[in-house]
């Protein structure tokens, strides 16, 4: 870890020295986040918990370190093992947010986060922490990065009360779907075979699936109808899942929720209601001008 | 005259003698700042290298779009002499006061047109309003990737067919990347720089307005072959020179 923070330093200098202002990379060191540690911005407020970031050291040593490292950096030494890679909390970059692209989540998103785990990853559910543990984790986390000592989180998207199922809304769901071409990643029948899917990239440049619909796995960011409305709005920020805030009309995310709930495998009633609808998978091809 | 009389009529030339110096000021500021210049060519030395065509094939609208004129990589554009095109240049030493710190009100744009990103590079100033655009008929995503640090923070919004422009604004100075990973053959480079600038066009050429006489270092950066900076002066109505030739790898 040392080596690490020296390493870092000296980037720095280098970046400094040779005038790369242009294309500089800042690094976040063990000094900065020690000091951050000691401001308001590293506490967090969930309901009427308040988290202590101090209180969590000792818990996130045992059990979060491995992976997420000392610095928080992502670099734990079991990281290297792990696909996705463990969060870097340096960059405050999170997949499950309730407030729009490009902005950091609320103290709830990370809180509900380290309770649910992230399904098809090696994160957990930490359901085992008390409330006020997981409280005190948001709370370090949020002192790893100097975004939160500058930014505030981003405005929460609204969600309007779920409507009533119809089999109009579970069709015009499935023409959303086929007009934003959601099927280029995610497959015509929600297989994760779009003809996009095989060369998606994280952030880090790393390959990353789509979701499959057809495999019925947990949504990584909760799994009631709710939470599949905002992650269209949210986009999945670090993976290739985009925001459609400026796209989809409430009305229109509402009905294509009801659509992807007759991709999954399992029995629902949007499933019942579209059954004499007899919807025929989209054709890929018979979409566009 | 009597003695008050005469004294007001002193403060009353006083008084317009300074306006009229001020005014002189105000008006050769304006003037110096529209009036200086600096122009030159961007040229790649050395044979260009070979830019790959596109295999589009995971989109059928973009194949269509390019059955007659095949599309090929754009990291490096060299024109007929040897001109290196999407060079962005800029000041980046010896800028102060107002020219520094303006922001320009026009808005670059960026389109999203045959599956391309049109310019390929776009450059900005700092909190410079630009527009990203599609006349596509298929959906895009943008998604810029700011180096962690800079100050700038990355997105991902998507732009379906018909899509109203995205308009936005970066707080940093920096070259950003930027990606769509539904068509993982767009990428193209979002410019952020402090102060007047400009970008070479298909011959090398470019010219960086506004700029009040004074010395300078110019910058010039380009996605595969880095920066180069050179001094540049700039006199009152005679605009400064500074050619830059990259060595192609």
């Amino acid at each position: 870890m040392r080596r690490k923070s020296f390493d870092c330093r000296r980037l720095a200098a280098a970046a400094a020295v040779g005038g790369m202002s242009l294309l500089g990379r800042a690094q976040v060191t063990e000094y900065q986040q020690h000091q951050w540690l000691n401001t308001p911005a590293a506490s967090s407020h969930i309901g009427n918990l308040t988290g202590r970031p101090k209180a969590a050291a000792m818990v996130y040593r045992r059990y979060c370190v491995v992976c997420h490292g000392e610095l928080g950096d992502g670099n734990g030494e079991s990281a290297q093992w792990v696909d996705p890679k463990p969060r870097d909390f340096t960059l405050a970059i999170f997949k499950c947010r309730s407030t729009p692209t490009g902005t950091l989540p609320t103290d709830e998103d990370i809180y509900d986060t380290i309770a649910r785990g992230l399904d098809r990853s090696n994160m957990p559910p930490w359901n085992t922490f008390t409330r006020q543990e997981r409280a005190d984790l948001v709370a370090w986390i949020k002192h790893f990065s100097p975004r939160w000592q500058t930014e505030k989180p981003g405005q929460r998207i609204e969600i309007p009360p779920e409507p009533e199922i119809t089999p109009e809304r579970i069709k015009a769901g499935q023409d959303v779907y086929a007009r934003v071409q959601c099927w280029k990643c995610h497959g015509a029948e929600g297989r994760a075979n779009g003809p996009s899917a095989s060369t998606l990239q994280d952030d880090l440049g790393r390959p990353i699936l789509p979701y499959n619909f057809a495999e019925g796995g947990r949504f990584k960011c909760g799994t009631t109808d709710r939470d599949l409305y905002r992650i269209f709005m949210t986009g999945m920020d670090g993976t290739p899942m985009p925001s459609f805030a400026d796209n989809i009309k409430p009305e229109e995310a509402w009905n294509l929720v009801f659509y992807l709930r007759t991709l999954q495998p399992f029995p629902s009633k949007q499933k019942e209601i579209a059954k004499p609808l007899g919807l025929k998978p989209i054709n890929p091809n018979a979409t566009g001008p | 005259m009597n003695r008050n009389h005469k004294r007001t009529l002193v403060a009353v030339a006083a008084a317009l003698g300074l306006a009229s110096v001020a005014g002189l000021i105000a008006g050769n500021r304006v003037s110096a700042a529209g009036s200086g210049s600096i122009t030159g060519t961007v040229k790649l030395s050395g044979s260009p290298p070979h830019m790959k065509g596109i295999d589009m094939s995971k989109d059928p609208y973009c194949v269509k779009q390019h059955e007659n004129n095949p599309a090929k990589m754009e990291n490096v554009v060299v024109g007929a002499d040897g001109g290196l095109q999407n060079v962005v240049l800029y000041i980046s030493e010896g800028l102060s006061g107002p020219e520094a710190s303006a922001t320009p009100s026009e808005e670059p744009v960026v389109d999203q047109h045959n599956c391309m990103y049109v310019p390929h590079v776009v450059a900005m100033d700092v909190n410079q309003k630009y527009k990203v655009t599609t006349t596509d008929q298929t959906t895009h995503n943008i998604h810029p990737l700011p180096a962690p640090g800079t100050g700038n923070i990355g997105w991902n919004k998507s732009q379906p067919a018909g899509a109203p422009p995205i308009e936005t604004t970066w707080k940093a100075p920096e070259a950003i990347s930027v990606k769509c990973n539904i068509h993982p053959w767009m990428h193209g480079w979002h410019v952020v720089v402090k102060g007047p600038y400009a970008i070479s066009d298909a011959s090398g050429t470019y010219t960086i307005k506004n700029l009040p006489p004074g010395s300078y270092t110019v910058t010039a950066w380009h996605e595969e072959y880095g920066t180069q900076t050179q001094k540049v002066t700039v006199a009152a109505g005679q605009p400064g020179k500074a050619d830059f030739t990259f060595k192609a790898k």
